[in-house]
This record gives structure tokens, C-alpha cells and sequence, in this order.
């Protein structure tokens, strides 16, 4: 276990090999460093594991104090229980397999070098986040995963466009930091400490439940949870982080930090059950999140744009869970969904790799036979996207919804919103797959995926399937679920629901048995569909909101007007200078008539004439 | 009065690097970078001399001989006056930052001066030399010599080798530090006048003043009159309109020295003069003062953010980090006033560096408009991956030393003014959105084919990295730097409470 620091550590080190070498080293060189270092690490997780699942006592590991002001002394420690345990395996196991992948991905580009090194960075920071003690070091890792998707979305930096959508996925997420750090100073101030455990002791000695000062410490720092994992009202960046390469997609942002958010509650669950308020609004958010985000990926075309919605739908049935207070559950579809959305992904960039960089799915069609390995990850993924029974997703997802309905009060009606997210998305997971893989070829894959891109693919097939029966290590973590789980009904609706959503698919897109097109091309319809396709129109209401007025008031600033007021100094200074060198005109006579004129109004004055 | 050696040799080397010049031209930078070496190595001695367990003992303000180093000798007896000067843990760490951002100005303008090169060396050693006069100088009058002499040499820097427009900067650069620099001299001569009234005696001496009873409206007067001369130099808002147009004339060197060090001036002597001499009036004073520290946030960042000139961008978001530093300062508690000096140190570096970028820039494009750059990672990865750290660093990320200044600074705020902490928050915000649109409009976005400009020099890149290596260190390592601040601020904040 001593070897902890390790993990994160040795991904770093190949990062800052691959930057100081700034792309000299031979690719050969570059992929071996930069997947194999997450291989040692995932290796070394994989150790550590054993040896935790042996004796599962949670440990610290005590690197240095960072700062030491007074009573404020936040440290360089790591944190080892069965949480950090999950996400690392999932960190460094998924992580490892886009990086295999990525050999192959990205083996044409002339910059594979700074790809690497990026990717590592990333898994380096993102491994920080998790096993951090304190909530300083995570927002170490927390900024620095931020950084590093800004860097990955903005790759091809020579379009101007991926640095406009990595410009704006770094920014909507600093928003939600900037409130995680208020957040944190409020903790600071009030507890006078960041250790997770700390706070959550302290917090419960000094604070009852539902007071004020919990429920804001809690409300700001879920912002930062709300920008990292694109949930309603900050889900606006991650459609446009798509403009990076899809490896990255996978990585970052399907499988491991847009899932921080999630990951921030359950790690401070106790702090956020002292405000049950927060935990409603979770609960609520999440499920506006989810319906949101499945009714526009049913209307996108691009590939990776409905993966991409699809991602923050699921984020939603994870904050669904987190806020029921089902933390294993929310961790567990953490999991599952890191496995068949990294899947899903790399099946993706698979078929954009193999079709010229095509993202249109309805330029797509018949690719069932002329990609097989692609197809049945497709089939594979979206079962389990859309939680068809004995799926990975299955499980996890039937996990959350029972212990929604369990909840009083709100369950009920959370419950439906899940469910009725259950159908949206096993209809347009199966869109995806019958539109691409069935029908007529639109465009023909001029290549096939080497082994390097096939063997990750199939591997994470294999773990979307049976995924779901990983028993992972979360009893002493979390308090046990008290719940008595639904029957009847409810429980039959909740595991057989997906097949509906598949059927409804399965007849407009496959077998187009109904013919919609009348129906959705009427004006109204036509119009709400593409209301949906925009995202509600957040952008634009943003756009309006913020982006212009910040714009607007930057070029009315841009000229200083407080530099007018020193100006007018300037300006009085010699206008007086001006004006009193007027008269010193050299004129003997204007001097006469001056001294006199002078003489006499000082004589009137003195003589009290005036 | 070692200390003293540190003002000569510095002062000799400025005039070294200028006959230098007759001999073969190019010397006089290294006669500069020699000198400065000694100087750094003589610091080292001195401090070499002083028993380790002095460093992390709480110093007694008013009593100089519990500082690190103190020396005073007669200078004019009749007026109390005399050439007294110490070093604390904060006046240490400034006067470090001073000898290695001064050898980094010097490589900055290693190519890029053709005319006078020696003259010019010599007002970069002098500007320094009067820099840390103003960090040790624990007389008044002493204090305020420095504070000029730092000012003409720099002043021309700007006017002789700054670029178009620079006699119109260099003017606007001198008469507002001369009236603000007026301001604060009649505030010294008020202050020892009526302590003198008291004791009997004159004097100038820190350590006598700092025993002043001085009634709360004189003693407000007398406290703007030190406030606005340093917060003129910091520069706080709404004072700071002569920063922008002196980075954006003056010479590479001139911003490196400009920002990196000059403007900490003013920050220390807000720590070092203002709250000290006068904690009633500082007090009261503080929530105008950090609301123009708040103010000075936004507005600088939102100002950065409308800017088209490389220099002028990154002069505008010194106006927004410097604003942190006075809130750091007025907030008046360790958290924040520790965050406050971690910022001179690690904004004096990543600020540094930028300044260095864009002078790199304009020698190779001869423009600093971005809309005529563009894709310059293409051509120049080298300084294109360099100019994403510095970035990164200046927008507070953490891991570097910018995060530590500005989190402790806003957690010490939090604890005083929380809403003003919530204002100021805004900062990191509109700190990324600047930072990020410097980054995209030069080196980001479509390559021009036609620019092939060469990559950084080896010269310049050990400065760049010696300046990268230093910002991850004190991101990571922090308290090597707060541990030697740490005595002197206990002993300010158990002295002084606001």
C-alpha cells in the first residue's frame, strides 16, 4: 500500500517526459511511455487492491503538510478506502484501454507526442482528485483534470472552432470551481479545516441538520459537482467538448471527470446529508438533467453529440441517486457507465476513424457486416445504455430507480421521471445502432481497426455485459441502504421498461412500420423538435444572458474611462497654460494697461471700495 | 551595515556594465549578470552569518535587533535622519525575488537593444539598486531616497528604448509616481513632526515612529497620504491608468523589472508602512480599501479581456492580481496576508515570463496586436507550450504558486468581508476567460505560413524554466516561502489587530 503515491505519480512522470521531449522521442517510444505508464499504474491499482480487498481498513497516506498557516493545515495526502478503490480501478483499467486505443487512433498525427502527454497529465490529476484526504488536494485535481480537458478539446488547435468549445468547456466549469471555492472558504472559516473526515466530524458536532450555514457550504460546492459533471443549469459545455479527439471523449468525458461531480458528493456524503434541502435539489436536478438531455440527444445527428447528451443524461441518473441518498447505487452506474460510454465512444471514434471522419449517423448505414467488431460493440454499448435485463446497466440503473421509489414523499415522482428517461433512451441508444449498422451503406470505411483499437473494444464489451456483477467494495463507506426494495409492479416495470423504449425504436427506425415524418414535420412539432436539438435553447439564452452583456461591457471599458478623468488634468493644465499665455503677448502696451488695471482693482479692494 | 554592500555593488555594476560597453559591445550584459551574482552570492553570506533558529522566531516589530539583519549609521542628525537599514523575512523574500527577476530582465533584452547597450545595463542595475534601497531602507526619508532612485532610471528605460509611443508613457509613468511620491513625503514630514512633538526629538527611524498616538482624522490624513503613494505603484484601482501604457512602451527588460518587481514596492510598503504606522485609521479604512482591491479585480479583468495588444492584456491583469493584494493586505489576518506575499513572489514570476513572451513576440513579429498573430504553436512550440504554462499559472491553476496567493487570500477575506470574498471571487472567472483568449489569439488558432519565426533561444529558455520550476515550487513546496514570511507576519497580526 506504501506504493500509492505511486500511482498517480508514475503517469506524471511520463507526462513531463513527453513534454520535456516535446515530441522527439520516436512514436514507437511515445505509445509505450504513454500507454504503459498507465498499465504500471493500473497494475500497481490492481496490487493495491488485493491486498485492500484482504484487510479493507481505510488508510492515509501522509505525503507533506502543503500549507501551515496557524490552524489551517491542509496536506499532501492520499486517502485509501473502498471508493477511492473503484475509482481508480476504473481510472487506470478504462484508462489504460483508451490509451491502448489511442496508439492506433492517433498514430497519424503529428502531434501523438503532446496527445500523450496531455492524456497522461490527465489521468495523473485525475487520480489526485480521488485520492485525495482534503478538499484543497482535490481541487488540485479538480482544476487540473479541468486544465487538461481544455488542452485535449482544444487539440487540433489550429481550427479555431475546438478552441472556442475548449475555451468555453474550461470556462462554464470555472464557474461551478469559483462557487466550489467559496465553498471552501465558507468550510475554512467555519470549520477551520478541508480533511474530508474532519469536516464531516466537525460538521456534525458544530451544525445541526437543515441549518443554514450546511445548506450553503453544500449548495456551493455542488456547484463545482454541477459544472464538472454538466448537469443542469452548467451542461452546456460538454456537446462542444466533442470537438476533441474521441479517445479523449472516452476518457474524459464519458468514463472519469464528468463523473467527478458524482464522485465529490459521495465522497463528502455525510457533510451533505446536514442539509436535506441540497440533497432534494440533487435528487431534482438530476432527473431535470436526465429527460432534458434524452429528448435532445433523440434529436441530434452527429454521433458523438448524442453520445455526448446521453452522457449527461446518465450523470443525471447518478445525481438522481447521490440525492435519494443511494450513494452505492450512484457509484456503481458511475461504473457501469464508465465501461459501455467509453465502449460506445471508442466504437464511435471507430467508425469516424474508418469513414473519413464522417460524424452525420444519417450518412452513415449498413455497417453491420463492413465493421462486425464496431457493430457489436454498438449493439453491446447501447443495450447497456439503455439497460436492457442482465446488462451491466441494467443493474445499476434498476439500483437507482427502486431506490427512488422507496423515497417518501418525492420518490414517486422522481421515480416516473426516471422511468420515462429509461424509454427516451433505449430509443435513441437503438436509433443510433439501426440507424448506423442497418439500412443502406451511405458512405463505405475505406480501413478496418488494427488490433490495437479492436482488443480495447472488445474487452469493454465484455464488461458492459457483465459488469453488473462486480461486487464492489462499499459497505464500510457509505450507510447501508435501509430501504425495503419495491415489488410487484413497480419492480416489473422498472427492469422491463427499456424493451419498450427498444420496440418503439425497433418499429420507427428499423422496420418504419409508422411513418412519423407527417407528424414531426407539422410546423409546431418541427419547431419544438429543433428547440430540443439546440439543448432548450440554453446556449442562446446564455448568449443573451451573459456572453454578450461580458462582451458589451469589455469593448465600453476598452478605452478607460477613468483615464478620462487624469486626461482632463492633462487637458486643464494646458488650456490654463493657453489661455495664461495669452498674455504674455510681448506688447508693452497690453503690460501697461494690465499693471494699471491691476494697481487699481488691488487699491479698491485694499481701500474697501469693493 | 552590511547590507549597504548589496546597494553598492549593485550601484557599481550599473556603472560597470556602462564603461563596459567601450570595450566590446555585448559585455555590458554580462558585466550585469556578474555583478548581480554577487550581489546574490554577498545575500547569501550575510544570511549564512545569521544562526538558523533567528529565521523562524517571531521578530519583535518595534525592536530591530530581533530582525535578521539591522545596521544604522548618522546620516543628517540634525532631522533625526539616518541610514538605517534592516531585513525581515518579508524585505528577504522580496530582495531574492528582486536579484533573480533582475538577472531574467537582463536575459529578456539580451538581443533586443541595439543602441546604448551599456547605458541601458546600467539603468537596469540602478532601477534594481534603488528596488531594494525601497525593501531595506527602514528610515523615512532613506526610504523615500530609494523610492525616487528606483524611478528615474526606469523612467528612462521607457523614454529612451521604449517603443512608439514612449515619451508620452514614460511622462504619464513619472508624474503619477512624482505626485503620488509627493503625497506620501508630506505624510512623512507630518508624521515626524508631530511625533517629534511628543518625544522631544527628531527622528525618522521606522521603529521610533511606529510609537505614534496620533489623533484618528490626522492620522487618516497622514495614512491616504502613504496609501495612495503606494497604492498608486501597486497599482490599485482607480490609480492604476499609467500601468497599461508603461508595459506597453517600455522595453522587455523595462516590463519584466515594471511588473515583477516594481509594483511589489507598493505592496510593501502597504504591509511594511501603512497598517503599522496607523492601525486605527487602517482599520476604518479597510472596507473602502478592499473594495477598491475587489473593484480593481473585476475591472482589471474584464479590462484585460477587451485589450487587442499582447503587453496591454497582461498589464491589465497585473491591475487584477495586484488587486488581490490588497485585499490580502487590509483583510489583516494570516491567511490573507500570507496569500498576499505568496502573490508578489509568484505573480513577479508568471508575469515575468509573460512580459518576456511578448517581448519575444514583438522582436520576431514587430507587432503586439493579436489579430495579427495567430498559430504561432506551429512555428514556435517551444514558447508556444511555455506561454500555455505561464497562462495557467497567471489564472490561478492549481499546482502553481498563483493558486496558493489567491486561495489564501480570498480564505483570509472570506473570514472578514465574506461578500466582498464573493465579489473578488469573480476574479477566477474572468481571470480564465482573458488568460484564455491571450492564449487562442496568439499562439492558437490558424498558422500563418508565411511567419516562420524562430523558437525561443537556449539563453532564454533557462530563464524560462528557472521561472517555471520556481512557480511549481511554490504551488507545491509553499511554505518554503511562507515559513519565511510566517514570523514577521505573527508578529504584525498578534501586534496589530484590524
Amino acid at each position: 500500500m506504501e506504493n500509492l503515491p505511486l500511482v498517480p505519480l508514475i503517469p506524471f512522470v511520463s507526462a513531463a517526459l513527453l513534454i520535456a521531449t516535446a515530441g522527439r522521442l520516436p512514436k514507437m517510444v511515445v505509445g509505450l511511455l504513454g500507454a504503459g505508464s498507465i498499465a504500471v499504474a493500473g497494475l500497481l491499482v490492481l496490487n493495491i487492491g488485493i491486498e485492500f480487498l484482504r484487510d479493507p481498513t481505510p488508510m492515509s497516506i501522509h505525503l507533506w503538510t502543503w500549507i501551515s498557516i496557524n490552524e489551517f493545515k491542509p496536506a499532501f495526502a492520499f486517502y485509501l478506502d473502498g471508493l477511492a478503490l473503484v475509482m481508480m480501478s476504473v481510472i487506470t483499467g478504462v484508462g489504460f484501454l483508451i490509451h491502448l486505443y489511442s496508439t492506433e487512433f492517433m498514430q497519424d498525427d503529428a502531434s501523438f507526442s503532446r496527445y500523450f502527454a496531455y492524456m497522461n497529465l490527465f489521468v495523473s490529476a485525475m487520480l489526485i482528485l480521488v485520492l485525495a484526504d482534503n478538499l484543497l488536494l482535490m481541487f488540485l485535481g479538480w482544476e487540473g483534470v479541468g486544465i487538461c480537458s481544455y488542452l485535449l478539446v482544444g487539440f487540433w488547435y489550429q481550427d479555431p472552432a475546438n478552441g472556442a468549445a475548449a475555451r468555453k468547456a474550461f470556462i462554464v466549469t470555472r464557474i461551478g470551481d469559483t462557487s466550489m471555492a467559496l465553498g471552501l472558504f465558507l468550510l475554512v472559516a467555519e470549520l477551520g479545516t478541508l480533511n474530508i473526515l474532519e469536516v464531516a466530524e466537525i460538521a456534525k458536532e458544530r451544525w445541526e441538520v437543515g441549518a443554514t450555514i450546511p445548506t450553503i457550504a453544500c449548495a456551493l460546492i455542488l456547484g463545482g459537482g454541477l459544472g464538472k459533471s454538466a448537469q443542469l443549469p452548467l451542461q452546456t459545455w460538454l456537446p462542444d467538448a466533442m470537438a476533441g479527439p474521441t479517445p479523449c471523449s472516452a476518457l474524459i468525458h464519458a468514463a472519469t471527470m464528468v463523473t467527478a461531480g458524482v464522485y465529490l458528493v459521495a465522497r463528502n456524503h455525510e457533510l451533505f446529508m446536514m442539509s436535506p434541502l441540497v440533497m432534494s435539489a440533487i435528487a431534482i436536478i438530476g432527473v431535470a438533467t436526465l429527460l432534458l438531455a434524452a429528448f435532445t440527444a433523440l434529436n441530434q445527428h452527429d454521433l458523438k453529440k448524442i453520445l455526448a447528451y446521453s452522457t449527461i443524461s446518465q450523470i443525471g441518473y447518478m445525481f438522481l441517486a447521490l440525492g435519494v441518498g443511494a450513494y452505492s447505487a450512484a457509484i456503481f452506474h458511475l461504473m457501469t457507465h464508465a465501461f459501455f460510454k467509453a465502449l460506445l465512444f471508442l466504437g464511435a471514434g471507430a467508425v469516424i476513424h474508418c469513414l473519413h471522419h464522417e460524424h452525420d449517423i444519417f450518412k452513415m448505414g449498413g455497417l453491420r457486416q463492413k465493421l462486425p467488431v464496431v457493430f457489436w460493440s454498438f449493439l453491446i454499448g447501447s443495450s447497456a445504455l439503455a439497460a436492457l435485463p442482465f446488462t451491466s446497466g441494467w443493474y445499476s440503473k434498476d439500483e437507482i430507480l427502486l431506490a427512488t421509489w422507496a423515497v417518501p414523499t418525492l420518490g414517486p415522482w422522481l421515480w416516473a421521471g426516471g422511468i420515462a428517461g429509461a424509454v427516451l433512451t433505449a430509443i435513441y441508444s437503438f436509433r443510433l445502432v439501426f440507424v448506423v449498422f442497418w439500412g443502406e451503406a451511405k458512405t463505405i470505411p475505406d480501413k478496418q481497426p488494427g488490433l490495437r483499437m479492436s482488443a480495447p473494444l472488445v474487452i469493454l464489451c465484455v464488461f458492459s455485459i457483465v459488469g453488473g456483477l462486480i461486487n464492489i467494495p462499499l459497505e464500510q463507506v457509505f450507510p447501508s441502504q435501509t430501504n425495503a426494495h419495491a415489488t410487484g409492479p413497480v419492480a416489473w416495470i422498472t427492469m422491463t421498461i427499456a424493451i419498450v423504449g427498444v420496440l418503439v425504436s425497433y418499429l420507427l427506425y428499423l422496420r418504419q412500420q409508422i411513418n412519423v415524418e407527417p407528424i414531426l414535420n407539422k410546423p409546431a412539432l418541427k419547431k419544438l423538435r429543433y428547440f430540443w436539438y439546440s439543448g432548450w435553447a440554453m446556449d442562446a439564452l446564455y448568449d443573451r444572458l451573459l456572453v454578450r452583456p461580458y462582451k458589451l461591457t469589455a469593448s465600453l471599458l476598452k478605452t478607460e474611462l477613468i483615464d478620462r478623468f487624469y486626461n482632463l488634468i492633462v487637458e486643464s493644465s494646458v488650456a490654463s497654460h493657453r489661455a495664461l499665455s495669452i498674455t504674455q503677448n510681448g506688447k508693452l502696451r497690453t503690460y501697461a494697461i494690465n499693471l494699471v488695471v491691476g494697481i487699481a482693482l488691488l487699491a479698491a479692494f485694499l481701500t474697501g471700495i469693493v | 551595515m552590511e547590507l549597504l554592500n548589496l546597494l553598492i555593488i549593485l550601484f557599481i555594476g550599473g556603472a560597470a556594465a556602462w564603461v563596459g560597453e567601450h570595450f566590446s559591445k555585448g559585455l555590458s550584459r554580462w558585466i550585469s549578470l556578474l555583478f548581480i551574482a554577487i550581489a546574490a552570492v554577498s545575500l547569501l553570506e550575510m544570511l549564512g552569518n545569521i544562526p538558523a533558529p533567528t529565521f523562524l522566531k517571531d521578530p519583535i516589530t518595534k525592536d530591530p535587533t530581533t530582525w535578521l539583519i539591522h545596521g544604522k549609521a548618522d546620516w543628517i542628525p540634525r532631522f533625526g535622519i539616518s541610514f538605517e537599514l534592516a531585513l525581515d523575512g518579508l524585505s528577504l523574500l522580496l530582495v531574492v525575488l528582486t536579484l533573480f527577476l533582475g538577472a531574467v530582465s537582463v536575459i529578456a533584452s539580451w538581443d533586443e537593444i541595439d543602441k546604448h547597450q551599456g547605458f541601458f545595463q546600467a539603468n537596469i542595475m540602478w532601477t534594481l539598486t534603488g528596488v531594494i534601497g525601497v525593501f531595506i531602507a527602514l528610515d523615512l526619508i532613506l526610504f523615500f531616497l530609494f523610492w525616487e532612485v528606483m524611478l528615474v532610471p526606469m523612467y528612462l528605460l521607457i523614454a529612451i528604448w521604449g517603443h512608439e509611443d514612449k515619451a508620452k508613457a514614460a511622462m504619464k509613468f513619472f508624474i503619477f509616481t512624482q505626485v503620488s511620491g509627493l503625497l506620501m513625503l508630506l505624510a512623512m514630514i507630518t508624521l515626524a513632526i508631530f511625533v517629534k512633538d511628543v518625544n522631544g526629538y527628531w527622528s525618522f527611524s521606522y521603529f521610533t515612529l511606529l510609537d505614534n498616538n496620533l489623533t484618528s482624522s490626522l492620522a487618516t490624513f497622514i495614512m491616504l497620504g502613504f496609501f495612495i503613494g503606494f497604492t498608486v505603484k501597486l497599482p490599485g484601482f482607480p490609480f492604476h491608468t499609467w500601468l497599461p501604457d508603461a508595459h506597453t512602451q517600455a522595453p522587455t527588460a523595462g516590463s519584466v523589472i515594471l511588473a515583477g518587481i516594481l509594483l511589489k514596492t507598493g505592496a510593501y510598503g502597504l504591509i511594511r508602512f501603512t497598517v503599522p504606522l496607523f492601525p486605527e485609521a487602517s482599520i476604518a479604512f479597510a472596507p473602502i480599501a478592499i473594495l477598491l482591491g475587489a473593484s480593481g479585480v473585476v475591472y482589471g479583468a474584464i479590462l484585460a479581456f477587451g485589450q487587442t495588444d499582447f503587453k496591454r492584456l497582461v498589464a491589465y491583469s497585473s491591475v487584477s492580481h495586484m488587486g488581490f493584494v490588497l485585499l490580502g493586505v487590509f483583510a489583516w489576518n494570516a491567511l490573507a496576508i500570507q496569500g498576499a506575499v505568496m502573490q508578489l513572489v509568484a505573480h513577479g514570476l508568471s508575469t515575468a515570463a509573460l512580459f518576456m513572451i511578448a517581448g519575444a513576440l514583438q522582436h520576431r513579429l514587430h507587432t503586439r496586436d493579436l489579430q495579427k498573430m495567430g498559430g504561432l504553436w506551429q512555428s514556435m512550440p517551444r514558447m508556444g507550450a511555455l506561454a500555455m504554462f505561464f497562462i495557467a499559472a497567471s489564472l490561478g491553476l492549481p499546482g502553481m504558486g498563483n493558486f496558493i496567493a489567491e486561495f489564501l487570500v480570498l480564505a483570509g477575506l472570506f473570514q472578514v468581508y465574506p461578500w466582498l470574498a464573493v465579489v473578488s471571487s469573480a476574479g477566477l472567472i474572468t481571470g480564465a476567460i482573458y488568460s484564455l483568449k491571450l492564449i487562442q489569439e496568439s499562439f492558437q488558432g490558424a498558422p500563418d505560413d508565411t511567419l516562420t519565426p524562430p523558437d525561443f533561444s537556449a539563453l532564454a529558455m533557462s530563464a524560462m524554466i528557472a521561472m517555471l520550476i520556481g512557480l511549481i515550487v511554490l504551488g507545491i513546496f509553499p511554505q518554503l516561502v511562507l515559513d519565511i514570511s510566517q514570523p514577521v507576519i505573527n508578529a504584525l497580526t498578534s501586534e496589530i489587530t484590524l
